[in-house]
């Protein structure tokens, strides 16, 4: 009874924790950049549209809907639509100058807009459910999850989407740390007249991390609706709750891809710990008391973000120029 | 990398950026007005696209939306001094260059203490007295979720754009445990007992917010203009050094105009909660706390222009919500018609504030300024 | 003169040659039709006063700005230098005044940055072992000391010169810019830095030195190149060339300042300051145990290099830097009352105590002014807050704006007019319009006159003269040691944040003041080697 609590715990906290790893590393990208995007949530909800849209559509129109077809298709539409909103805030931000936050907030308007304004166009009704889709995204990882006892349940008992956002975040940190076009991105985003100086094509950066970056938080939006809830298109407020989550998230990582993958998993357990804390000590009216448990995140964060204020220490920062437009001629 | 293919008819960019010196009213007033009539057009191709039907007899609809009858004239005003109200609070903040994204939070906490002293003190005490005690907690309530994140600037330079932005969650986690406690599991705790409803004035019983919010613009107007207050608010906001040279405690006045805008803040959840709703639930900002921003900072923080804008919006957005209702549509459309407004407004700023130099045209460009 | 010297190279074509380059920022017009060349094997220096346009130039041709007119050949080919970009792969290097460096990365990180992989030779992947082999090679070449894993925000400023030299050297430049380098350098620093400049002239480099230093320019320099309120004014082999014929050029006509120096009047203790220290950010003290005194009815000179702790000492006065324990200002009011002592206090602190301390910073619009008001908003920064009404009085500040416009004849459209919008000289009439208007008794200007031209500065020393014989304390850092000779009754000369003399205006020789701004620096070299100690 407490194993399968907390194995039910453990794998509804990495479920949630991946939708907010990609929102998140997909920020990530974009504030190394020194774009300080507000609009992750209205990008979060483009992304899960869009990716739902086509499987949801897929699956109406095919008698024999393929299972990788169907993944592949939410996961580019997923990722395209998103990419649009990053492209949209992009070009206001950078080739227009416009100042980010109002432009990052005008975009998660937009986007949240957009989404559930479409959606009644695409479905019949207000709830409308892929059950295909959800069943290939849900696919786990054959054999290694079934045969390897409780190691396999703890490890292996996910689907692609759980893992590939790992592998993002780890594709990530050698990009940003390893490779000479991540040395770029970090110091576009330090210092962008320097980097210019120095030869780097400051626009393209900017341009680059943000669409990807935008098109990777998309993919959390994706996985919300096919997975986290289980198909269904819903409107709700929660996409754009866990879109600030993301943007939270960020901060505790203290911009370092890595730690987004235990500092996701983390939020997630405080995030469900109101459901499964008290069962695991017989209690029983959880939901009364299940906002303070979900405030821990943005506490965490808020204790985060003052440490490292206090601590002062200059990697622990974020990008310098974070929020900031960059002009070549000013001086 | 072989130099001699860089050559001039190639590689001269085929346009260059420059800043231009300041412009005048009437160059600002016609690009703005250019910048929303190009998003009115296209957001009626975007209507025509998705509705089949004619733009000018939908733009007719949303006129008629708030002009048709007194009653929704009214309701106009009524949602546009809930707008109004926060960006008429956020502007000491932003005048300060503070990031205040933490409207939102401070709204629902103002909001918050005033369903709270509805709901404990209202049969309880004479109405005036219950007045005052929401006044006072509103106003408190707010200005202590203004202070956390300004003190923290003040002392430690943290992030007060991520910090505000927690805050907002960590209120609506409150307020929704607090709904939860109080009426099991619904989301609203439903209409609040009659004592602490502003009074009814001229048949409307919010009359009371749209003459609470006029006042404040002015005077918040007056504040930022004419005060001792609003001229160290706009030193600070241009250049801290430059405020400690004039022997200006910086500190002090981070703290001091938090306190304000998110007192200010909380008065407007006050207005909200007891003027409009009757009722507190985790969106009774109905996130005009994040628009709010939007408006304050395209005001450039004058409250004047905040009215003009928030009216533009509030507007557009009634006029969704009756096209939505008359043509069987979702009202969200209204986030896509007011988001394609907010990206050619932004983006109209560009054209004020630089220039553009075509190629071997630089000779007959106009002579714009830089600011050395 | 220019002819002459062209016709010297014979038919190897220039490194660059730049014709009729222009460039303007808003109504400054930087560059005017310049047309110069700049040759291998040749160390060129780019001499011209403060705003003479030099830094713009050599800006565009490193891409950093685009020139409104002209055109620009390398090796004899028409080129278009449109980013940073195409001047690497031009070969042109430029070292910046203000380093481009990313404080966050290490030296190596800085070196590689930006530069695409086929470049560097060590393939896609970022190699730092490589890359630091690469490094030490270069550094032992020309006997640099960097450490490639230090991270920028521990070196000191001529580790950071040297970093930004290995960064150009590493690129494969041949034709090197440097923005006035010497600025922060030690003497002995910098005969470093001239070894290395003539290492690399022996290899057929092209190297262009941006200076106003005089001294250096005929040390260093085969040729010289002019500018003039950014016009090309000729150029001239170094060997024809001496102090006189340079500055004559560069300033266009003999420098017979002749400004007025009253004898003092009533000569009063006015400021008495004794073991003023102030610790830097970086934990190392910018100003060393200074012990002066400040008389009224004199004006004050403060000579020496930039960034010697002149900054921190006007700073401290003025209640605007928090000097370390032991320190001392006191002040003796003109009405001979009880003298306080400043430090401690905050500069609304020292308003409180009703002594008019007037301060014209070094930085006008970051710090003296607020550039988005007008002049009127700007007149009341340091005096809004008299009075006990909640509003501010807007008709005293108007009058007074009024006044300076029409007394110091300060050209803008109205005094509302944002001041950012009115040029170097105006500005700098607004700031020291209004710091004379509080009727000072002490009146600090850091680099008062830095920009302005001839007319503008000369009002300038009209001003401070007549506010000497008011009985005012005046204290003037300066950069130009002959103004500083010609208008200050006694100089200070700071050297790396010590007073190493105090000497009389009347008898002060320049050789005198400038071997004292270098006096420190023999002694003090090993520390400085060593990582800098000293700061």
């Amino acid at each position: 009874m407490i194993q399968e609590n907390l194995l039910a715990w453990l794998t509804r906290s990495i479920q949630f924790g991946t939708v907010i790893m990609y929102g998140s590393l997909g920020e990530i990208l974009t504030e190394k950049s020194g774009n300080l995007n507000l609009g992750v949530p209205g990008i979060m909800y483009l992304g899960a549209f869009a990716g739902f849209a086509s499987v949801f559509t897929y699956e109406k129109n095919h008698p024999n809907p393929s299972a990788v077809v169907c993944v592949l298709l939410g996961m580019v539409f997923a990722f395209l639509a998103a990419a649009l909103g990053g492209l949209i805030y992009s070009f206001l931000t950078i080739t227009l100058r416009a100042n980010q936050n109002v432009t990052g907030l005008a975009l998660t308007t937009f986007g949240t807009g957009v989404a559930n304004f479409m959606c009644t166009f695409m479905f019949p009704g207000v709830y409308a459910k892929a059950g295909f889709a959800n069943a290939a995204f849900k696919t786990k990882i054959p054999f290694l999850s079934d045969r390897l006892g409780i190691v396999g349940q703890i490890f292996f008992s996910y689907d692609l989407l759980v893992y590939l956002a790992i592998v993002t975040a780890i594709l990530m940190h050698l990009y940003i740390s390893k490779t000479r076009s991540g040395l770029n991105l970090r110091a576009v985003g330090e210092n962008p007249a320097t980097a210019d100086a120095a030869g780097v094509n400051v626009t393209r950066h900017k341009y680059l991390a943000t669409v990807i970056g935008a098109g990777v938080s998309g993919m959390g939006g994706l996985y919300y609706v096919v997975t986290y809830n289980d198909g269904i298109w819903a409107t709700t407020d929660e996409i754009a709750a866990l879109g600030w989550l993301a943007v939270a998230l960020v901060i505790f990582t203290t911009w370092r891809p890595l730690n987004a993958i235990w500092g996701a998993y983390l939020f997630g357990t405080l995030y469900w710990l109101y459901n499964f804390l008290p069962k695991l000590l017989g209690a029983t009216n959880t939901e009364r008391t299940a906002s303070l448990y979900q405030m821990l995140p943005y506490l965490v964060t808020i204790v985060v973000l003052v440490a490292v204020s206090l601590r002062r220490r200059r990697e622990s920062q974020p990008p310098a120029s974070l929020g900031l437009p960059y002009f070549r001629e000013d001086r | 990398m072989t130099a001699p293919e860089v050559r001039k008819t190639h590689a001269e960019p085929l346009f260059r950026i420059a800043r231009r010196n300041a412009v005048s009213v009437k160059t600002k007033i016609v690009t703005r007005a250019a910048a929303i009539l190009l998003a009115l057009v296209i957001d009626a191709f975007f209507i025509v696209l998705v509705t089949k039907l004619n733009p000018f007899a939908v733009y007719a609809r949303i006129f008629a939306a708030s002009f048709s009858a007194p009653m929704l004239f009214m309701q106009l005003l009524r949602d546009l001094t809930s707008l109004l109200c926060i960006g008429v609070a956020l502007a000491p903040a932003f005048r300060m260059r503070f990031w205040n994204i933490g409207a939102e939070g401070q709204v629902l906490m103002g909001g918050f203490a005033t369903a709270m002293c509805m709901i404990f003190l209202g049969d309880r005490i004479p109405t005036s007295a219950l007045f005052l005690v929401m006044i006072v907690t509103s106003i408190l309530a707010g200005a202590v979720w203004g202070f956390i994140p300004a003190f923290f600037k003040a002392n430690w330079n943290t992030n007060e754009t991520l910090f505000t932005l927690m805050m907002n969650y960590v209120a609506i986690q409150i307020v929704a445990y607090a709904v939860n406690i109080m009426r099991g599991e619904r989301a609203s705790v439903g209409s609040i007992n009659k004592a602490g409803w502003f009074p009814n004035i001229f048949g409307y019983n919010f009359t009371l917010n749209i003459f609470i919010v006029a006042a404040l613009t002015v005077a918040m107007y007056i504040y930022l203009k004419y005060t001792k207050h609003g001229y160290e608010i706009a030193v600070v906001g241009e250049s801290e050094r430059t405020a400690k040279y004039a022997g200006i405690n910086v500190k002090k006045v981070t703290i001091r105009t938090m306190l304000i805008s998110g007192a200010l803040c909380g008065l407007c959840g006050l207005i909200l909660v007891a003027g409009d709703k009757h009722t507190i639930a985790t969106n009774t900002a109905g996130g005009n706390g994040f628009t709010a921003i939007i408006v304050a900072w395209l005001a450039k923080f004058n409250t004047i222009y905040m009215t003009l804008i928030s009216f533009l919006l509030v507007f557009l957005e009634k006029g969704a919500r009756e096209i939505a209702s008359t043509y069987g549509l979702n009202e969200y459309i209204a986030g896509i018609i007011s988001g394609i407004i907010l990206f050619f407004i932004l983006g109209s700023e560009f054209f004020l504030q630089y220039r553009l130099i075509f190629r071997h045209r630089a000779e007959h460009a106009e002579k714009g300024g830089a600011d050395k | 003169m220019a002819e002459k010297a062209k016709t010297d190279t014979g038919r190897k074509p220039d490194a660059i040659r730049l014709e009729g380059i222009s460039k303007s920022f808003g109504t400054i017009q930087a560059n005017r039709n310049v047309s110069m060349s700049i040759r291998r094997g040749e160390i060129l220096s780019v001499l011209g006063e403060n705003g003479s346009g030099k830094t713009t130039l050599m800006n565009i041709m490193s891409g950093i700005y685009f020139p409104d007119e002209g055109r620009i050949f390398v090796d004899g080919e028409e080129v278009t230098i449109a980013s940073p970009k195409d001047a690497f792969s031009l070969g042109i290097g430029m070292i910046h005044q203000h380093f481009k460096l990313v404080d966050v990365f290490t030296a190596a990180e800085n070196i590689v940055l930006g530069l695409p992989p086929e470049e560097s030779g060590e393939g896609k992947r970022l190699d730092m072992k490589a890359v630091s082999k690469r490094i030490r090679q270069i550094c032992d070449r020309y006997g640099f000391d960097i450490e490639p894993d230090q991270k920028v925000y521990e070196m000191t400023v001529s580790q950071k010169q040297t970093l930004e030299i290995v960064k150009v050297l590493y690129r494969g430049a041949d034709i090197l810019i440097l923005d006035e380098p010497t600025a922060v350098l030690t003497p002995q620093e910098t005969e470093k830095l001239f070894g290395v400049m003539r290492e690399m002239k022996k290899d057929g480099c092209a190297v262009v030195i941006i200076t106003h230093k005089l001294h250096e320019v005929l040390e260093i320099s085969d040729r010289v190149v002019i500018l003039r309120k950014g016009e090309y004014i000729g150029d001239i082999a170094t060997s024809d060339a001496d102090e006189l014929t340079l500055t004559e050029m560069m300033v266009g006509k003999k420098v017979a300042l002749d400004i007025e120096r009253p004898e003092p009047v009533g000569r009063k203790l006015r400021l008495a300051v004794k073991h003023l220290t102030v610790i830097g950010p970086e934990g190392l003290p910018t100003l060393k145990d200074a012990t002066f005194d400040v008389y009224g009815g004199e004006i004050l000179g403060v000579a020496g290099i930039s960034g010697c702790g002149q900054k921190e000492l006007l700073e401290a006065i003025a209640g605007l830097q928090i000097p370390a324990e032991g320190s001392s200002v006191t002040f003796y009011p003109s009405s001979g009352g009880a003298d306080s002592e400043l430090v401690g206090l905050t500069p609304r602190q020292i308003k409180e105590l009703g002594i008019h301390l007037s301060f014209v910073p070094e930085d006008r619009l970051g710090m003296g002014l607020v550039g988005s008001m007008g002049m009127t908003e700007n007149m009341m920064l340091k005096s809004y807050e008299k009075g006990k009404s909640f509003f501010t009085d807007t008709q005293a500040p108007k009058k007074l704006a009024e006044d300076v416009k029409e007394d110091l004849a300060v050209v803008t459209p109205s005094v509302s007019t944002p001041v950012r919008r009115l040029s170097g000289g105006n500005v700098q009439k607004v700031l020291v319009g209004r710091e004379i208007a509080a009727a000072p008794e002490v009146l600090m200007t850091a680099y008062a006159v830095r920009g302005l031209d001839i007319g503008t500065s000369y009002q300038i020393y009209r001003l401070l003269n007549e506010q000497k014989k008011k009985g005012v304390a005046v204290l003037y850092v300066g950069e130009d040691l002959d103004v500083l000779i010609d208008l200050c009754d006694r100089i200070l000369v700071l050297c790396a944040g010590q007073i190493t003399g105090l000497v009389n205006g009347r008898e002060a020789t320049k050789e005198g003041i400038g071997l004292l701004m270098t006096k420190l620096n023999s002694h003090d070299d090993n520390s400085r080697g060593d990582g800098g100690k000293e700061g």
